[in-house]
């Protein structure tokens, strides 16, 4: 338990990044149990290849990442304005690709 | 035809002329080396061999890396084939996701883990301690394994299994006492694989250990760079790390080529 | 390819997907944690949003790094990928001469990195070194640990002395899987030796020629020990790949923040490019393995 604890605070968590990792274990779950309710059919998109839905969502958050990025990098306006481009992006795929 | 070999002859010499320069520079004295080149040692001496052999401070370098390297192949090994058996025989929920994520971890460079895998480690008390260069290493060696086996794996037909059932035989068995011994082959293949890429990584090796575990490879950077560059004992100490591999190879050079093609690898 | 649906089967993967998550997902949320920090002791610590990744990615040294490497692994591909294929080609396929060939093949992929470092790091140099004297003699002037381009040049053929035997090997295997009936049918229609290598050796290869640049490609992009021990990433930053300014960041430094930035900038680019091969590998790959 001790080495736990000195574990967890060797990680320096911080309450967004938690949030965030949580979030990612919550889709996780969500994924799982969708997969037992409605297995996911093999698709053809705009991607250029077939995909299931777990794909999308990596595709999708992956992304994500990169549109926040390159945002930062390019743009000096706020960074939100990316994370609205991100949630479209992510929608995009998820229904279209 | 001939063209074909002249052309491999010309590329083992290539591939042999530093080795023999190494060799080379380890049977000679530091002022034969300094002196000027020559070809072959004008006074052969086995005296940086002596050396290294007899101070604890280099040869425990190679005790520790051993140690390490063992430790990280019978880890990776037991804990890929149940799941290798699993990946080439059944479908699941999360399957190919769960292959491709391990096959990303293969990818990762070391230096992204390098500093949090040293705060863990420390935070832990398992900083410095061979298990700890065993566990780093399964990063990479774990995913590898799993990849390499579950290629074996898939080249066994499935009508084994299913007789082995309906004989009556528990899971365990059957894995144990029929299965593994039909791809002795693949799992030698894959020890070696694994033994050959913990054995060849330095820098997660050298960050995560001080003085107890310290591998050989940063025996040799240290020690020499506080001598003030001695070329011959420099030398020695890396002729010396390439006789293990030599001998590895030498025991699975008839399956490594099918290895190569079965596993995929 | 008839696999039976069983969820039973994670039981088997468990052991592996603990092991594994320990050794990656942990240290990944630390450098997540540590990005968007300024941390001076694991108390005295204050959260700085994306100031690491703004200032990171308006960094001229980075910008350098990424360059270098991606140019890097191109001409690690370009010369070790077609070399790898011609040597397969002249492998002996059975006796003794095979194993012999073989043996020696996987030499330089058994040496430590560091002693590959060392190897090369002596072998070219121009007082010491047969390599760096040889050329001399030749009336070229080397010297590669003050000559960018000689420190690049080095650092090529090391890297291909060092890995193409790994083409060589994938390669090999995949053309001792060709049957011997193969060839006979090409010798009874009298096709050429071009012919026989394009119709019925690549194809054959094509499998395992996919894993080579897969596994090319992303161990050249991680590259640390070798070059580090030759010319430390100089002269200047000549040499100084992703990994070697990385690590000068983390353990050099000490900058946790940023080099938490750089790591999940890196871990993305493996990330994406491991997702692009690994779907080129298995929508071109199945149904023939090698």
């Amino acid at each position: 338990m001790e080495a736990l604890a000195t574990l967890i605070r060797s990680m320096a968590w911080t309450m967004p990044v938690g949030l965030f990792f949580a979030g990612v274990a919550l889709l996780l779950l969500v994924m799982t149990g969708l997969q037992f309710a409605y297995p996911t059919i093999e698709r053809k998109g705009f991607l250029p290849m077939t995909t299931t839905r777990g794909d999308r969502v990596f595709i999708g958050l992956l992304g994500a990442a990169w549109i926040h990025l390159a945002w930062l990098a390019l743009v000096a306006a706020p960074l939100w304005w990316a994370s609205i481009l991100a949630v479209l992006w992510f929608a995009l795929v998820l229904r279209f690709g | 035809m001939k063209g074909r070999s002249i052309a491999l002859v010309v590329y083992f010499v290539f591939l042999l002329l530093p080795i023999y320069w190494l060799v080379n520079m380890s049977l000679k004295t530091n002022q034969e080396i300094l002196s000027g080149l020559t070809l072959f040692p004008r006074e052969p001496t086995l005296a940086n061999f002596h050396t290294i052999l007899t101070d604890p401070s280099w040869y425990m370098g190679y005790v520790n890396s051993l140690i390490y390297v063992v430790m990280n192949t019978v880890i990776s090994l037991s804990v890929a084939l149940p799941a290798a058996y699993a990946f080439s025989r059944f479908r699941f929920i999360g399957d190919k996701h769960v292959f491709f994520w391990l096959l990303t971890n293969r990818m990762a460079p070391p230096a992204v883990f390098l500093l949090p895998f040293f705060q863990l480690y420390q935070a832990l008390g398992l900083f410095d301690t061979h298990i700890a260069v065993a566990l780093a290493h399964c990063l990479f060696n774990v995913p590898l394994a799993v990849w390499i086996l579950e290629g074996f794996m898939s080249g066994v037909p499935k009508e084994i299994d299913e007789t082995a059932y309906v004989d009556g035989y528990s899971f365990p068995h059957f894995f144990v006492r029929i299965f593994l011994p039909l791809i002795k082959a693949g799992i030698g293949v894959t020890a070696f694989f694994c033994f050959m890429f913990s054995w060849v990584e330095l820098l997660l090796a050298r960050t995560l250990t001080a003085t107890n575990a310290k591998p050989i490879a940063s025996t040799m950077t240290r020690t020499v760079s506080a001598a003030g560059m001695d070329w011959g004992l420099l030398a020695a100490a890396g002729v010396l790390t390439i006789v293990p591999g030599a001998l590895v190879i030498w025991f699975v050079r008839n399956y490594m080529a099918k290895g190569f093609a079965l596993g995929r690898v | 390819m008839d696999k039976i649906e069983n969820n039973k089967a994670w039981f088997l993967v468990l052991p592996v997907f603990v092991i594994v998550a320990i050794s990656a997902i942990i240290p990944l949320m630390t450098v997540v944690n540590y990005a968007f920090q300024d941390i001076f002791s694991p108390q005295d610590r204050y959260w700085v949003g994306t100031e690491w990744f703004e200032s990171v990615l308006a960094d001229d040294d980075l910008h350098g790094a990424l360059i270098r490497q991606f140019v890097f692994s191109f001409v690690i591909l370009l010369i070790e990928i077609p070399l790898g294929i011609a040597l397969a080609l002249a492998m002996p396929a059975r006796g003794w001469r095979a194993s012999l060939a073989l043996v020696l093949m996987a030499l330089p992929l058994l040496i430590p990195w560091n002693v590959v470092g060392t190897i090369w790091q002596v072998f070219a140099r121009a007082d010491i070194g047969l390599g760096g004297w040889l050329v001399n003699a030749l009336g070229i002037p080397y010297n590669y640990t003050s000559d960018p381009v000689a420190a690049w040049l080095t650092i090529v053929v090391m890297d291909v002395w060092h890995w193409t035997p790994l083409v060589v090997l994938l390669c090999y295997a995949g053309l001792r899987a060709i049957p011997d009936a193969y060839y006979q049918a090409a010798a009874i229609d009298g096709a050429t030796p071009w012919k026989v290598f394009r119709h019925i050796e690549l194809p054959k290869m094509r499998g395992v020629l996919l894993i080579a640049v897969l596994l090319r490609f992303m161990d050249s992009f991680m590259i640390y020990t070798e070059p580090f021990v030759v010319t430390g990433g100089g002269p200047g930053n000549a040499t100084t790949f992703l990994s070697i300014h990385l690590t000068k960041i983390a353990i050099g430094q000490m900058d946790l923040g940023p080099a938490a930035a750089i790591s999940i900038i890196y871990f993305l680019i493996i990330l994406t490019l491991s997702f692009v091969f690994y779907n080129v590998m298995t929508r071109m790959g199945t149904g023939e393995r090698a």
